[in-house]
């Protein structure tokens, strides 16, 4: 399983914080067009992402396991 | 409790932020506030909300540390954000940095602001008197007017 996390504007849309996806070995790319089409989040092209708590870019591959962030643009401070 | 970089749910003591940085060959402490602001752009904030992606958010300011130590070598970095309910006023944010001169610890402090708005995963929805938004950026532009980005033949004049 590859945990996702959501946030802001993301986990509002997806009327949840966290989504569990079933897969053994994917790319982020592959993983934000899946979600793309299953949970109708279009923003998801224009964030960022985390693997395991380090940003990434969409070419990185993802394993069982991992945690996968989605990180809206950012606005603390 | 004594940790250089934290996220925080309670109100954050300045003293004790400025308190980790005290050294003995310290010459200078500056510390940045960031409180809550009732305006901006004629709009009336009723109150904020801050979410964050806590450990990241941890990992990211103490990658911020590191930077700083890099860029001014002889400085010592502490930042609290608060997440949760604030009201107008409350205080987000504190960073202190000491340093043995003061213009490393100004420019230290400066730097650490402008990057907790680029890669520290912190998000504020702003309640506003008429709804609430969450900001997308440090520009306090809202990233979709419309909550989705704008589709080409959606809107003509």
């Amino acid at each position: 399983m590859i945990k996702i996390l959501l946030f802001a504007h993301l986990q509002e849309k997806a009327g949840s914080d966290q989504l569990m996806i079933d897969q053994v070995q994917t790319t982020i790319r592959d993983l934000k067009n899946n979600l793309k089409e299953t949970y109708q989040l279009i923003e998801l092209d224009q964030v960022m992402t985390a693997l395991n708590e380090e940003y990434v870019m969409d070419d990185e591959i993802v394993k069982a396991g991992d945690t996968v962030a989605f990180i809206p643009p950012v606005s603390g401070g | 409790m004594n940790e250089l970089f934290e996220i925080v749910e309670e109100p954050i003591q300045v003293e004790s932020v400025i308190k980790k940085v005290e050294r003995r060959e310290a010459g200078a402490i500056t510390t940045f506030i960031g409180a809550v602001r009732e305006w901006t752009k004629g709009r009336r904030t009723v109150y904020l909300k801050y979410q964050a992606y806590v450990p990241m958010a941890v990992k990211m300011l103490a990658k911020i540390g590191d930077e700083i130590n890099e860029k001014w070598p002889d400085t010592k970095v502490a930042i609290s954000h608060r997440i949760g309910h604030l009201d107008i006023s409350d205080i987000a944010v504190v960073i202190a940095v000491s340093s043995p001169h003061r213009k490393a610890a100004y420019e230290a402090n400066e730097y650490a602001i402008e990057r907790i708005k680029q890669i520290v995963p912190i998000w504020k929805k702003e309640h506003w008197e008429d709804g609430e938004t969450w900001i997308g950026d440090q520009l306090e532009k809202v990233p979709y007017p419309n909550g989705k980005p704008d589709v080409k033949d959606e809107k003509h004049d």
